[in-house]
Parts: C-alpha cells; sequence; structure tokens
C-alpha cells in the first residue's frame, strides 16, 4: 500500500503548454508519490508524451508549476530533469541510431579515464551487466543501435533510464515493442524499483497492464485532465469509459 | 538473424575470415585499391605513351604529399561538419581572406615593427591566423545554431564575403612572405626535416602503433572481452610500421637538387663536398597534417566532444534530449573548421610564398569531395577521419598525375575530379547495397 499522507515526490499542478492554437495540455494536475505507479492513459494526442515531456526537460511549459519533493523546480532543459534525477524512456527512444548501446547508454554522462578520455571498455561493461538484467539475449554490443530490433531498441533505452539511479522515473510506452517475455521482465523490473521507493509515470494503453502495474491512473482526454483514479477501487470497464466518454464513472464521481 | 557469439566456428572465405579478424573495413580496402589503381594508371600511362613513368617516383610522391597536406587538413574539419549534418561552402574564401590578412600583417605591418625576420614575426601571424579563421567559423556557426539560419546559406553567404573581403583587404599579391613562415608551405628542400629525422620519426611512430595495439589489447583483456587474435593483431601493427618505414624512405630517397646543396653549403662558408647527396624526408606541411589526423581521430573516437559529434548526426533530438548542448556543439565545429581553414591559409600561402586574394578559390569543393570521396555519408552520423585523407589523396594524385601525363590544364583537371567524385560515391552505394 503506497503511504499518500506526506508531501509528494513530484507534483505537475496546473499545467498548460499549446503549440500553435492547440492546447496538447490544458490545466492538469497530477501528483506522484515514492514507491508509486502512476498511469497516464488517454487516446492518441490525449497530450500524455507532452505533459511528461514538460517534466523530462524536453519542452517548456507555458504555465503552471512542477513540485519536487514540495519544492518549486524550474526544469528549462533535459539536463535540469537528469540534475533532479528524473530519467525517461521516450516513446520515440530517442537513441542516436549511428553509435552503439553503450554509447547511447552513456550519451551525455560518457565514463572517462583519469586522462578525460572516453572509456568505452568500461562502458560496454557495465552495459553487458545491465543488459544481462533486462534482456538476456541482447549480444549486439558493438553495432550501431540502427542494426538492432525495436524490442532490443527499447531495451537499450529502458536500461539507459534505469541505470542512473533515477528517483522519477518516466515511462512513455515502454513495452510497445517487447515481446511476451520481454514485458515480463520490464513488469518485474517496475515492481523493483517501486519496492526500491521510486516514483514512476507510466504512460500505457493496455488496461491489463495498467490494472496489474499501477497504484493509480490518470485520464486525459483532448489535452485535460478527465480524472485521477485509485486502480483497486476501479474496474476495467470504468478506466476505459474515462477514456472514451471523458467523464469519471458515476460511482466515484464526488 | 540471431546473435553470433564468439565461439561460433569461424565461416566464410579465407579473405572474409581474415577481415573479420583484423577488423578492416572493406570500405576502406577498396579506397586504398582505387588509390593504387590511379598511381599505377598514371605511372604505366607514362611508361608507355610518354617513356618515362613519373608518378612513382620519390619526387613525385614527395611533392604529392606536400600537396595533399592541406586539403587534407580541412577535409578533417569537414568530416565533423558533414557527420553534423552541416555544411561549410566558405572555407576556400577564408582562407583567402585570412591568408591575404597574415601576407599584411608579416609583411607591412609587423616588420616596420620589429624588423626583419624577428622570429615573433611568424609567430604572431600564425596565431593571428588561426585565431581569425576560429572566430570567422564561431561567427558563422552562431548564425547556424541560435538563428536557425541552414549552415547551406549562411556559409554560401560567407563564401562571397570572405572573398570579397580578400579582395578589400588586398588588391595585389603580397610578397615574399617571412623567411621562416614559409618553412610551413614546403615548398623546397628546407622546408622539410631531412633523412635522419625523417627516420628517427618514423620508428617513434612504429614504436607508437605497437604501443597503442598492446594497450588496446590489455584494456579488453581487463574487462574479459575476447582480444582479437594475435597473429590478426600483430598483421595489422606489422603492417602499418612497414607503410610507415616505406614511406620514411621514399621521401629520403627524394635528394637536393644541386642548386640548394649549393646554397647549404655557402651559408656554411664550406665548399660542396664530393659527393654529398641529401634526403628531403618528412615535409613540414605532411607533419603537420599528420598531427592534425592524429589530434582530431583522438577527438572523434575518444573523447566527449567526438561522441557528441556522431551522436547529434545520428540523431539530433536524441542528443539534445540527453543533455547535450547541440548549439554550443554546433559552433565549436564550425569554430574548428574556421581554425582548419586558418592553418590551410598558412600552409597554402607559404607554399606559394606569397599572399593573394585568390588563394582557395574551389577549395571547399575539393575539401567535401574529399570528406565524401573518404566515406563520410551526406546524410550525417558517418565519416572517418582517415577516409578524408584517402579522399584527399585520391584528388591530388588525379591533379598531379594529370599534370605529370601533360593534362596540366585545369579544365581537365576539374572535369577528371568531378567524373571521379561521383564514380566513388556511386561505387560507395552498389558497395552499401551488396552489404545489405
Ligand atoms: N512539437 C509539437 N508541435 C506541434 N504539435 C504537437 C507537438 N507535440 C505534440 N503536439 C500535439 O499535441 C497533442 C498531444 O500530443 P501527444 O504526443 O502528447 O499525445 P499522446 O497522448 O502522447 O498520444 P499517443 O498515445 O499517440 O502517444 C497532439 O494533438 C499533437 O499533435
Ligand atoms: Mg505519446
Amino acid at each position: 500500500m503506497v503511504d499518500r499522507t506526506g508531501t509528494p515526490l513530484v507534483e505537475l499542478r496546473d499545467i498548460s503548454i499549446a503549440f500553435g492554437g492547440i492546447k496538447a495540455v490544458d490545466h492538469v494536475t497530477v501528483d506522484l508519490y515514492p514507491g508509486e505507479v502512476v498511469g497516464l492513459l488517454g487516446h492518441n494526442g490525449a497530450g500524455k508524451s507532452t505533459l511528461i515531456k514538460c517534466l523530462s526537460g524536453a519542452y517548456q511549459k507555458d504555465s503552471g508549476h512542477i513540485l519536487i519533493n514540495g519544492q518549486e523546480v524550474e526544469i528549462n532543459d533535459p539536463r535540469d530533469a537528469r540534475a533532479q534525477n528524473i530519467e525517461t524512456i521516450y516513446q520515440t527512444l530517442a537513441l542516436a541510431d549511428n553509435v552503439d548501446a553503450a554509447s547511447n547508454l552513456f550519451l551525455g554522462r560518457e565514463l572517462v579515464n583519469k586522462w578525460g578520455f572516453l572509456d568505452d571498455a568500461q562502458m560496454e561493461a557495465e552495459t553487458r551487466k545491465i543488459m544481462g538484467r533486462l534482456n538476456p539475449n541482447f549480444k549486439k554490443f558493438n553495432v550501431p543501435v540502427s542494426a538492432l530490433s525495436g524490442g532490443q531498441r527499447q531495451s537499450v533505452a529502458i536500461a539507459r533510464a534505469v541505470y542512473f539511479n533515477a528517483k522519477i522515473l518516466i515511462m512513455d510506452e515502454p513495452t510497445a515493442a517487447l515481446g511476451p517475455h520481454e514485458t515480463q521482465m520490464v513488469a518485474e523490473l517496475i515492481q523493483e524499483l517501486k519496492a526500491q521507493g521510486l516514483g514512476i509515470f507510466l504512460i500505457e494503453h493496455d488496461i491489463h497492464n495498467v490494472m496489474k502495474l499501477c497504484d493509480r491512473a490518470s485520464v486525459m482526454k483532448n489535452g485535460q485532465l478527465v480524472g485521477t483514479v485509485d486502480v483497486k477501487e476501479v474496474t476495467d470497464d470504468d478506466i476505459l469509459g474515462m477514456i472514451i466518454l471523458g467523464k469519471k464513472p458515476a460511482h466515484l464521481a464526488a | 538473424m540471431t546473435d553470433t557469439s564468439h565461439s561460433q566456428p569461424p565461416q566464410g572465405s579465407a579473405v572474409s575470415r581474415f577481415l573479420r579478424a583484423t577488423e578492416i573495413d572493406q570500405g576502406f580496402l577498396g579506397r586504398i585499391g582505387a588509390l593504387l589503381l590511379i598511381w599505377l594508371g598514371f605511372h604505366l600511362y607514362g611508361a608507355i605513351f610518354l617513356d618515362q613513368g613519373l608518378f612513382l617516383t620519390p619526387r613525385n610522391l614527395w611533392n604529392l604529399s606536400v600537396q595533399t597536406a592541406y586539403i587534407g587538413i580541412m577535409a578533417t574539419g569537414m568530416v565533423l561538419i558533414i557527420i553534423m549534418r552541416e555544411i561549410d561552402l566558405s572555407i576556400g574564401s577564408i582562407m583567402g581572406f585570412v591568408g591575404v590578412v597574415m601576407g599584411l600583417m608579416q609583411v607591412d605591418w609587423l616588420v616596420p615593427i620589429l624588423g626583419l625576420g624577428h622570429p615573433l614575426i611568424w609567430i604572431v601571424t600564425v596565431a593571428a591566423g588561426l585565431a581569425m579563421g576560429a572566430l570567422i567559423g564561431a561567427f558563422q556557426g552562431v548564425l547556424i545554431a541560435y538563428l536557425a539560419i541552414p549552415s547551406f546559406i549562411v556559409t554560401l553567404g560567407g563564401l562571397l564575403v570572405w572573398r570579397g573581403a580578400a579582395f578589400v583587404a588586398s588588391g595585389s599579391t603580397i610578397a615574399p612572405l617571412d623567411a621562416t613562415f614559409v618553412l610551413f608551405g614546403g615548398a623546397g628542400p628546407f622546408a622539410a626535416m631531412g633523412s635522419t629525422g625523417s627516420w628517427m620519426l618514423a620508428i617513434l611512430a612504429c614504436a607508437a602503433v605497437i604501443w597503442i595495439t598492446v594497450v588496446g589489447r590489455n584494456a579488453r583483456r581487463k574487462h574479459g572481452f575476447a582480444p582479437r587474435p594475435v597473429w590478426a593483431e600483430s598483421f595489422v601493427a606489422g603492417f602499418a610500421c612497414l607503410v610507415i618505414l616505406g614511406a620514411a624512405a621514399v621521401v629520403n630517397a627524394y635528394n637536393w637538387a644541386p642548386g640548394n646543396l649549393k646554397i647549404y653549403f655557402e651559408k656554411l662558408g664550406e665548399p660542396v663536398p664530393e659527393g654529398a647527396a641529401f634526403g628531403h624526408g618528412f615535409a613540414y606541411p605532411l607533419l603537420l597534417m599528420v598531427v592534425i589526423v592524429v589530434a582530431m581521430t583522438v577527438l572523434m573516437n575518444r573523447t566527449r566532444f567526438g561522441r557528441y559529434v556522431f551522436a547529434i548526426g545520428g540523431n539530433p533530438e536524441a542528443a539534445a534530449l540527453s543533455g547535450i548542448n547541440t548549439q554550443a556543439m554546433k559552433v565549436k565545429v564550425f569554430a574548428l573548421m574556421g581554425a582548419l581553414a586558418g592553418l590551410a591559409a598558412i600552409v597554402g600561402s607559404a607554399r606559394q610564398n606569397s599572399a593573394t586574394n585568390a588563394m582557395g578559390v574551389f577549395d571547399e569543393l575539393y575539401v567535401i569531395a574529399a570528406a565524401v570521396i573518404g566515406g563520410t555519408s551526406l546524410a550525417g552520423g558517418v565519416g572517418t577521419i582517415y577516409g578524408a585523407i584517402i579522399g584527399a589523396l585520391v584528388l591530388s594524385s588525379l591533379q598531379t598525375g594529370m599534370v605529370l601525363i601533360g593534362f596540366g590544364d585545369g579544365s581537365y583537371q576539374r572535369m577528371v575530379t568531378g567524373v571521379a567524385l561521383v564514380l566513388a560515391v556511386w561505387l560507395d552505394i552498389v558497395y552499401r547495397k551488396r552489404m545489405k
């Protein structure tokens, strides 16, 4: 059971961002507690990715507040987010296709030796270690990631997000390209990270995964928040109803 | 495709097994093969039709090394630019402008202050040339990175602006240049390091090759990765040493002209000894290029800077999301390119012993061609420094070869160069398709 009495790990308060005339995110408020997985749901184009990109530093919100452990923070670029121990698995994976898995895993945070030169052997060794946990079948360490399958690429993106001891993890459809076995391993990973006290925003279309992995679910439609529910108090159909109709189910509407 | 592991029995022909074990890139071998074909072709053409195979002579190969140097120096920078999905059309004009200003500086401005031949003249001039190139490049880089004007446009503008500025700065040729400055150009035997020095350098270089091989093996072993077979590594290192020593033998076999011997011994106040023969040794501009190549290779493969250049070329958005300041990186790469154009201006004007506002015309195109022939992909993300040097060698071989066989007229050279560029890229496309 997640303890939601203290200060939240993350609060996104009244966040708005527009592209041209489109209000991609429109006054959305969600929060996340340590050891909690909050699912973000909604139809395509609902604004889920855009919302979390305001937290990961990819976009700058037009208005609203971001609080980490109750303190308001400015996140203007991805470096700011990383400095707050926020790690992100993007829907597009955000991999540089022309370099290998280790180079991607350590991109922007390369290991260097005492003369400041890249320590590629050390980075490869670390990559082998973490990939061994996530996807033991992965062997393609010395080829550009463009030569990897969709699932293998996704494993690299996941490895990058979990390697650096994140406190806040954002996962934008992390298992979209994974096979059943790898999906199961990611599910176990999420449970494990949760047990370690991380907070996780999980964008996921599969209702079964949401019911299995999430503590709460926030549903968005057309850029607005439909509502946030405790997963234990609702059924699959309640959540589907929220996504499709854009209304909280009658028995929960206060 | 399943993953292959190291324990699988070796498969394929002896050649492909050899290439896999040595990790030699087939594209690289193809380029070397093409280069040797060009060399042999010109030599045989001369031997058959002109009764004299002039290409594969120490004298010509030495000149080739000098001619390759300044295109090669700039091509190393162009590789970075193209990897980042940008282009720089302004470098020929930057060369012209920086060359003229350096000419004015050493002849008109510094001599009256410091006196003729003062050592500070060349030092200040060289520093100013590099700084000017870097500043111009950085300025263009700022327009590209922060104002989001496409580099094609900014540097096309630069091509016009800096050439115009070169004409404004001086309408006439500035000559002769400072005597020490001229040594950068590799014109004549005094701008080379001599045979003893060349042998020593070659031996040092071989030692470095062996050292790098051993260190690389140890690093792999430390992390428990399978090291490459000993025979493969010995072969690659041994072959590299052979090439280095061979190059030293060639440049040392090119002897000084009698006139230069006389000048040399006159300075010493001695008569020219009977049977005196001095080898040229490596030309200074060639050494300069080698230093640049080593530095740029280390930069690209061993530093964060190089890693970021590749990442930005592979996926600019991913690079930015990884916290890389892609705009600052662009400015730095264009500044580096500008500095290399400044260095090329030093070598180029020193070689002519004069500064002219026409220096570097068309060079941006040759430099881009060198990078592309060397395997740099215009789609971005892919390219090597050594490839660009081979590209520069191919281009300068075609140019000097055409002169040697009597087609020295610039028009034929350009036609051949143009055809070679298109042909090289087509062959590369065919090769890549076959690899898939
Ligand atoms: N960079 C951008 N420029 C213009 N419009 C954008 C941009 N990013 C997102 N949008 C728009 O914002 C809206 C929300 O997009 P977003 O990617 O957040 O949806 P999503 O909920 O993640 O959808 P999906 O489930 O398909 O991933 C869409 O209408 C989209 O077109
Ligand atoms: Mg999305």
